[in-house]
């Protein structure tokens, strides 16, 4: 099949009507918002359900509601539509249901800007919602990775009747890539026997989140977390690059971590043995990869659009073994492979203290490079 | 009388399961239910029909009918039976909601849902107060009522008025049927029995969104015996919620109704 340019909010939107989306529910907002303009026309057009919900609340309930059928519904948003449905993320992973959102991170906290972000990382790896659970939650690099991690989505949201999120910053949303889509599936229309309203179950089903008896619930929580023991096992996926010979590994995902792939070039030509670990499923995470990687390097730097979310899973993986430092942008802004390869040779001849407060020196760096406004 | 002569008058309609009721001793949600399940059973849309239960007293409700249901997050009933209906077009779908449920936390879903049209049939409780939580305050709580959060009697003056959401439902072009009925006595158990066929036979029809209103009584948080509850509804409420039907399109008001 050819290549096609196309935007990255508009390839998964049609990789997601190939892979079988039957009701799509959601409320505009940059930088997602031609993910849902393109359903708007597209979803009719095949005889599917579209509905512009009146909120991110309304669209994550409708969702909940149409994956009580089992059949393959989606939702989109960016960040503070989120945030909105942290609510029907609980309750949806409290019944079971196989769903898939996608969340084209922006700047924040706040209204903040409609710039690339990856600040959602810990709303969605670590749970936004109330009560235990988790989410699967996939960060693709580029537009047709995107478009691969949106088909298996629906499967692995199926397999474990869970939650899949597809993380990506602002930009991946908004760039344009050569693009090969998958082939349409065949579409499931009528209900499976687990889920309301199918003709194939032989009693009554009724789906819902409360177990009132709390010996019950936690039997329940006791199971999902059996699963997720499960989904650790099957589900982790990250790409490596020069990582044989690597004395320093850079860890960065999405964006970051595409940018972080420059950096690392630029310090291989220099004969510096670098290496990239780009986790793509940030829940479950590459924790064994890391683990190992902390046994035979010199250090790691973690890379991201934020804060240094990940940052934090990082250093209680590597726990004082060998020094984690850190570089990223927040509130939209986006490093330039230069910023990240200096901070590569900030590590190389660095003092080699386990005990680095990274947060804190990245920190007081920013407050010299970017001042607080104050 | 031989045996042959020995007619059924009343007995438990077949969309109810054999589990006893968590209700208080008088409540009308007992009876809401009742007409519910009589009047799917009389469409033969029992084995055709998925409730949305909500956050309540009722959020049980599907231990009691027999059919396929599912239990929603507070006040979104409306946008998870959107879902449902949208993906299963053909499927009778609808909603049962407390007062605190639809008018408070889920006024946005329900007004969007109506104004949509949404193909779904929406029964409203409205017992002007929080059941479940113990009898606070809630939107359709009347002047001066007292309740456990508004001790001195509802102000209107800090805590606002009650909102009639039948009459406010009943102005969007979506809303095919709208109306009110009363729980209190036999006369307006009958009426309200009509009112809910009504609705769903919109719903079947596929005319548009329809919503049954029905005051109701919640002698425990009332404080009240039965009796008492039933004659402070006749008193208090129906003056301010007037029963009647706020919306009815010309579509519905051309409308045959097969059986009874
Ligand atoms: C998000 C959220 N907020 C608050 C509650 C607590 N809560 C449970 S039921 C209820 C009020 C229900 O009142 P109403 O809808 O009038 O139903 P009734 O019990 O009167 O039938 C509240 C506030 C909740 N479950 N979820
Ligand atoms: S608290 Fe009120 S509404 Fe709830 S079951 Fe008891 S009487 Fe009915
Ligand atoms: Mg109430």
């Amino acid at each position: 099949m050819a290549l096609e340019l196309i935007k990255g909010n508009i390839a998964i939107a049609e990789a997601a009507m190939r892979a079988g989306l039957i009701s799509y529910f959601g409320y505009p907002i940059t930088p997602q918002t031609e993910l849902l303009e393109h359903l708007s026309a597209r979803m009719p057009e095949l005889g599917r359900a579209f509905v512009q919900a009146e909120s991110e609340l309304g669209a994550i309930n409708m969702v909940y509601g149409a994956a009580c059928t089992g059949l393959r519904t989606m939702t989109s948003s960016s960040s503070p539509g989120v945030s909105l449905m942290q609510e029907g993320l609980s309750y949806i992973s409290g019944t079971e249901l196989p769903v898939v959102i996608v969340d084209v991170v922006r700047g924040g906290p706040g209204l903040g800007n409609i710039a690339p972000s990856q600040a959602d990382y810990t709303q969605l790896v670590h749970g936004g919602g109330h009560g235990e659970y988790h989410l699967i939650v996939l960060a693709p690099a580029s537009v047709q990775e995107a478009v691969d991690l949106t088909g298996m989505a629906f499967d692995i949201a199926e397999k474990y009747r869970m939650v899949v999120c597809l993380l990506l910053d602002g930009s991946l949303g908004q760039m344009m890539e050569p693009v090969e889509l998958p082939e349409f599936k065949p579409v499931r229309t009528t209900p499976p026997a687990w889920a309301v309203g199918s003709p194939d179950s032989k009693e009554r089903v009724v789906m819902t989140s409360i177990n009132i008896d709390p010996p019950t619930q936690e039997r329940f929580n006791v199971k999902m977390m059996t699963r997720w023991q499960e989904v650790e096992k099957n589900e982790v996926r990250y790409k490596g690059y020069y990582l044989e010979d690597a004395e320093y590994v850079v860890v960065g995902f999405g964006t970051a971590g595409r940018i972080a792939l420059s950096a690392v070039r630029a310090a291989r030509e220099q004969g510096l043995k670098i290496g990239l670990l780009r986790p793509i499923s940030l829940s479950p995470f590459p924790t064994k990869a890391v683990d190992e990687l902390a046994d035979r390097v010199k250090g790691f730097l973690v890379v991201e659009m934020s804060n240094g979310q990940m940052l934090d899973d990082i250093t209680s993986i590597v726990a004082r073994r060998v020094p984690v430092e850190f570089y990223g942008r927040m509130g939209g802004m986006v490093p330039y492979p230069d910023e990240i390869a200096s901070a590569i040779n900030d590590l190389v001849q660095g003092e080699h203290d386990v005990d680095v407060d990274a947060r804190g020196k990245w920190l007081a760096k920013m407050r010299e490079l970017v001042g607080t406004g104050e | 009388m031989t045996e042959t002569d020995v007619k059924v008058v009343y007995k438990r309609p077949l969309g109810f399961t054999d589990r006893t009721t968590h209700y208080c001793p008088g409540c009308t949600h007992g009876v809401a239910h009742r007409l519910i399940a009589e009047v799917l059973e009389e469409m033969g849309e029992l084995k055709n029909t998925i409730g949305v239960a909500p956050v309540g007293c009722a959020v049980f409700a599907y231990n009691y009918f027999n059919f396929d249901f599912v239990e929603a997050a507070h006040g979104r009933a409306p946008a998870m039976a959107t879902g449902i209906k949208r993906t299963l077009p053909t499927k009778t779908v609808f909603t049962y909601q407390g007062d605190g449920d639809l008018a408070s936390m889920g006024m946005g879903e329900i007004i969007a849902a109506a104004a949509r049209g949404e193909q779904i049939t929406v029964i409203f409780i409205n017992n002007t107060n929080y059941g479940m939580t113990g009898g606070q305050m809630a939107p359709t709580t009347l002047p001066g009522q007292k309740t456990s959060s508004s001790p001195l009697g509802r102000d209107v003056e800090t805590q606002g008025y009650p909102i009639r959401t039948a009459e406010l439902l009943a102005t969007l072009d979506g809303a095919a049927y709208v109306a009110r009925r009363t729980l209190h006595d036999v006369r307006g158990i009958r009426l309200a029995k009509r009112a809910i066929r009504t609705a769903f036979e919109v719903q079947k029809q596929g005319l548009g969104f329809s919503m049954v209103e029905l005051l109701s009584i919640c002698p425990t948080n009332w404080g009240m015996n039965t009796e008492n509850s039933r004659n402070w509804l006749a008193e208090h409420m129906l003056p301010y919620y007037p029963v009647g039907d706020y919306k009815v399109s010309t579509a519905v008001s051309e409308m045959k109704i097969g059986g009874n």
